[in-house]
């Protein structure tokens, strides 16, 4: 703005009281730019507490505090699910059949992601065919990672309406996306990755602890 | 940083049950709590908080759950907080001062449920989050320390900051039977100190009423050591009512510093600009 | 290569100008920057009493995002844990609500300041007569939407000091008690008044504030500031139509002095709210950590300290007069202590504006109802007692007479030539 220009807006008259001729040109936007600089930083340091204040806070932390699930009563080819919940979000736990793990093994041709590369959807003990610490114990985050919806539970190997050579999986009727029995994603979805897997330990047999895990404990 | 001591924990534990149930029949007495605390003329010990000593934090927070939590509970308070706050680790607290089988994230609630204590007495003994910001911190500290034997009380005991107190005196077991008794003391001369006998050089006393002595002996605690465990759960209470404190102060210095300085630069502006006016 | 930085220099001023003027065919961003800023004409004469409205534009803005942040957090339905929970549990949510409690206290310092400047210097007088009824406007409105917010924390002392203020409409003959109801929706202070505060707290007060704030920096500047001489700098211009003894608003009094004042006024607040925001009982007070207790009055109720000479006033009317109950009168007589100073334009009949060349009764009057307003103020912070009493009765009665003896005082005493230019 040539208002707030140290010169002062050429051709516009000057009022009386004012004199611009005789400054320190050097000095002046030296001046400036140094109180601008420092007060930049008092902007930003004023702005911590407001941006700061949108984290979680430790109601939230408190009540995102890992959770235990017990499934001693969870029966193969079963789930777990939508709850229990874990920081808000659905937790499938499923007990597979050794048909399904089998399918898992060998039926990967058509999936976007078979061999768990992108390394974010997963902790590293979960890289393997069946994504999961036990091969018939998986865990997942059952939100699709498309635009959010929680998909169904399709666990039959039968032909259903939205695929006729279905092996077992996920559904997610929002937007059709499929997803097989480790929550690895179909080709060809908008789903664009595999589910997540939560990281997760087992307290004893029959006792999963979700939100934490041996490396992270 | 001191761990928790370990000494009379699982004594503590057994003495909190039978003290929860002490303080369940402190609430019978209906009204009694809210009678007002004015109109004494006891001379109030000062008791100066220190937030950097944490032993004396941890120590009294250890004593606040086991004497008082059953009753009074600091249900604004995280665990998880208060332990990060006070350098003790979470498996300790977890062990050692969670008794309700509560999470680490969770609020210092009271073992008593509001319910039963709305069902059983009217109403649960007030929240203590809060009380070193209403009562104070020196009113708390001579308070815990001036309960004595009154026998015409219901729990037979009174106190000398709070009149007709409605609770019992939970920290009998530690400081010891203490009474309002009448004993010699030296005479006060008008310069401030002992007068004596003139020629014998003895202190002459008089005999002063309502003042409180303890039984010696009674006590877990030496006189000494129970006025340090009064000062550490006042002290403790003083860091629930706002445990933010340490860190206001920290940031406050640093902002004030700032503050000063943006403070020169623009001021040396301004005055760049004032040149300009033609006076 | 100077020559090459020089041209590239050039460059980037033509891009800028011509991206100014194609935004100023579409809006009239220069033309407005000019009007308020550059080209409004300061008198260059402004003293320290003239920092206290830009300053109360600076607690505005603390206020109003502040506000916000804590809205985020604060819910109506568990008032009390709630702002427990900023205090612990969110992140800085304690510096958040000490700013915001601070703030409340700082607004009326600065806007008290910014009257008394108004009252000193006679900006009130022709052609300020509307600028200063927005004035007292945004004073009505900011009594409200601190007696609103005070009751947010829903502690004992919000209950209370809200159950005493509610009351006061109950003392409006035959449709008091109706009134009273309406007001709270309710048959005592509940969940259901609060909610309704916290609506007219958050969104409804602030957005009329700030639409006054607006209109009576849209007055001043059509009409020009007033200056401590009481001179009007119009009179005398130069041959471009500029006042003599005006200097550009902005840089000179913008950068020039106000914001090294800013961060001296910052450095205080910032004091206190670092290191004293309770301001030992002052600016929060002690009963209003517990919550709020229908069956528990506090021992002593007193309004924060922004209120207490307009509360001394009210609990000054004890005896009925004229037939009209004492209880009527205290209400009759809040109200009309806060709303009086609105008539000042036409109170004062002086020749002269200024204090300056005011005579000696003008002097000693202003004098008096400062320290009767000090007075009233300390006395409402106090339990009454029969003395008290005695004394807020004689302050009430100077408080009034200030304003209703300045027709008389001001034509009868004998003011001072006024010069024709500003003084330095």
């Amino acid at each position: 703005m040539s208002s707030s220009d140290p010169e002062g807006g050429k051709g516009a008259p000057e009022p009386a009281s004012i004199d611009r001729s005789g400054f320190n040109k050097q000095r002046r936007y030296f001046l400036i730019g140094a109180t601008a600089a420092v007060g930049g930083v008092g902007v930003v340091g004023a702005a911590v507490p407001f941006v700061a204040s949108w984290m979680p806070s430790a109601k939230a932390r408190a009540l995102g505090a890992p959770i235990t699930i017990d499934i001693s009563k969870l029966q193969p080819g079963e789930m777990l699910g939508p709850v229990p919940a874990w920081r808000g979000q659905p937790i499938f736990v499923l007990d597979r059949t050794p048909q399904a793990i089998e399918i898992l093994e060998e039926n990967t041709a058509d999936l976007a992601d078979p061999d768990s590369d992108k390394l974010e959807q997963q902790p590293d003990y979960a890289r393997n065919p069946w994504r999961s610490k036990r091969p018939e114990i998986g865990v997942y985050v059952g939100i699709c990672t498309h635009l959010g919806c929680s998909p169904k539970y399709h666990g039959e190997v039968q032909p259903e309406p939205f695929d006729p050579n279905w092996k077992g999986g996920f559904f997610c009727p929002c937007h059709g996306s499929r997803f097989d029995m480790a929550g690895r994603v179909v080709k060809g979805v908008p789903a664009p990755d595999n589910l997540v897997v939560p990281p997760y330990q087992f307290l004893s047999d029959n006792i999963i602890q979700i939100g934490v895990d041996e490396e992270t404990a | 940083m001191k761990r928790i001591t370990e000494i009379g924990l699982k004594g503590m534990k057994a003495t909190r049950r039978i003290l929860t149930g002490v303080c369940l029949l402190a609430c019978l007495m209906p009204g009694a709590q809210v009678l007002a605390m004015s109109g004494t003329d006891w001379h109030m010990e000062p008791m100066k908080p220190n937030l950097q000593d944490l032993p004396s934090l941890q120590n009294g927070w250890r004593l606040y759950v086991n004497y008082c939590l059953g009753c009074h509970s600091l249900q604004y308070q995280r665990y998880e907080r208060t332990a990060d706050d006070l350098g003790v680790p979470h498996d300790i607290v977890l062990d050692e001062l969670i008794f309700t089988g509560q999470k680490i994230g969770e609020h210092m609630t009271s073992a008593m449920s509001p319910e039963l204590a709305k069902q059983w007495f009217g109403g649960p003994p007030p929240d203590l989050t809060m009380v070193a910001r209403t009562r104070g911190e020196e009113w708390l500290y001579n308070y815990l320390k001036t309960f004595y034997v009154d026998e015409a009380r219901p729990f037979g005991v009174n106190n000398k900051v709070f009149p007709n107190v409605g609770m019992p005196n939970v920290l009998m077991g530690l400081q010891g039977t203490q009474r309002s008794a009448c004993i010699q003391m030296p005479q006060i001369a008008a310069n401030g100190g002992e007068r004596r006998d003139p020629l014998t050089g003895e202190p002459i006393t008089e005999e002063k009423c309502g003042q409180l002595v303890v039984d010696e002996g009674s006590g877990l605690y030496s006189p000494e050591e129970f006025d340090q465990a009064v000062y550490d759960i006042v002290n403790f209470l003083y860091y629930v009512g706002e445990p933010s404190r340490l860190e206001r102060y920290r940031i406050g210095v640093y902002v004030l510093l700032f503050t000063l300085i943006l403070f020169v630069f623009t001021y040396l502006l301004g005055r760049e600009f004032q040149k300009d006016v033609k006076h | 290569m100077a020559g090459q930085n020089a041209s590239q220099e050039g460059k980037m001023a033509r891009a800028w100008f011509s991206f100014m003027d194609w935004v100023d065919e579409r809006f009239p961003l220069t033309e407005t920057f000019e009007y308020h800023m550059s080209r409004y004409w300061a008198p260059k004469n402004f003293n320290f009493w003239y920092y206290f409205g830009v300053l109360s534009m600076v607690v505005l803005v603390i206020q109003l995002l502040t506000g916000i942040w804590l809205t985020m957090s604060y819910s109506p339905s568990s008032a009390f844990a709630s702002v427990e929970y900023i205090m612990r549990d969110v992140e800085y949510g304690w510096l958040l609500r000490y700013l915001h409690s601070t703030g409340a206290s700082a607004f009326f310092v600065v806007v008290y300041l910014h009257m008394f400047r108004g009252l000193m210097y006679g900006s009130y007088r022709k052609p300020r007569e509307l600028l200063w009824l927005v004035g007292m406007a945004i004073f009505a409105v900011l009594i409200i939407e601190g007696f609103a917010g005070y009751l947010l924390p829903w502690g004992n002392m919000s209950f209370w000091a809200g159950q005493v203020i509610v009351s006061l409409v109950g003392a409006i003959p035959s449709i008091g008690p109706d009134l009273m109801e309406w007001v709270r929706g309710d048959f005592l202070m509940s969940d259901i008044t609060l909610n309704r505060f916290f609506a007219l707290h958050v969104i409804a007060l602030p957005l009329v504030l700030v639409m006054l704030v607006f209109v009576h920096i849209v007055a001043l500047h059509h009409v020009g500031s007033n200056n401590p001489d009481g001179i009007e700098i119009k009179k005398n211009k130069d041959a471009n139509g500029i006042p003599l003894d005006g200097i550009p608003f902005h840089p000179y009094y913008t950068i020039g002095h106000d914001l090294p004042a800013i961060m001296i006024f910052l450095f205080i607040f910032f004091l206190v709210v670092f290191f004293a925001p309770e301001m030992g009982g002052y600016f929060i007070e002690k009963p209003n950590f517990e919550p709020a207790n229908p069956l528990k009055t506090p021992e002593h109720i007193a309004p924060v300290w922004y209120y207490t000479p307009f509360y001394a006033m009210l609990r000054a009317a004890t005896f009925p007069l004229f037939g009209i109950p004492a209880k009527f009168w205290g209400f009759v007589v809040m109200a009309g202590a806060i709303v009086l100073p609105a008539a000042l334009p036409w109170l004062d009949r002086s020749p002269v504006k200024s204090i300056r060349y005011k005579g000696w009764i003008s002097k000693v009057t202003l004098g008096l109802f400062v320290v009767t307003f000090f007075v009233l103020g300390y006395l409402g912070t106090i339990p009454p007692s029969p003395v008290a009493t005695k004394i807020a009765q004689l302050g009430t009665a100077v408080y009034f007479a200030y304003f209703v003896l300045m027709p008389w005082y001001t034509r009868v005493e004998k003011t001072k030539p006024v010069p024709d230019r500003v003084t330095s």
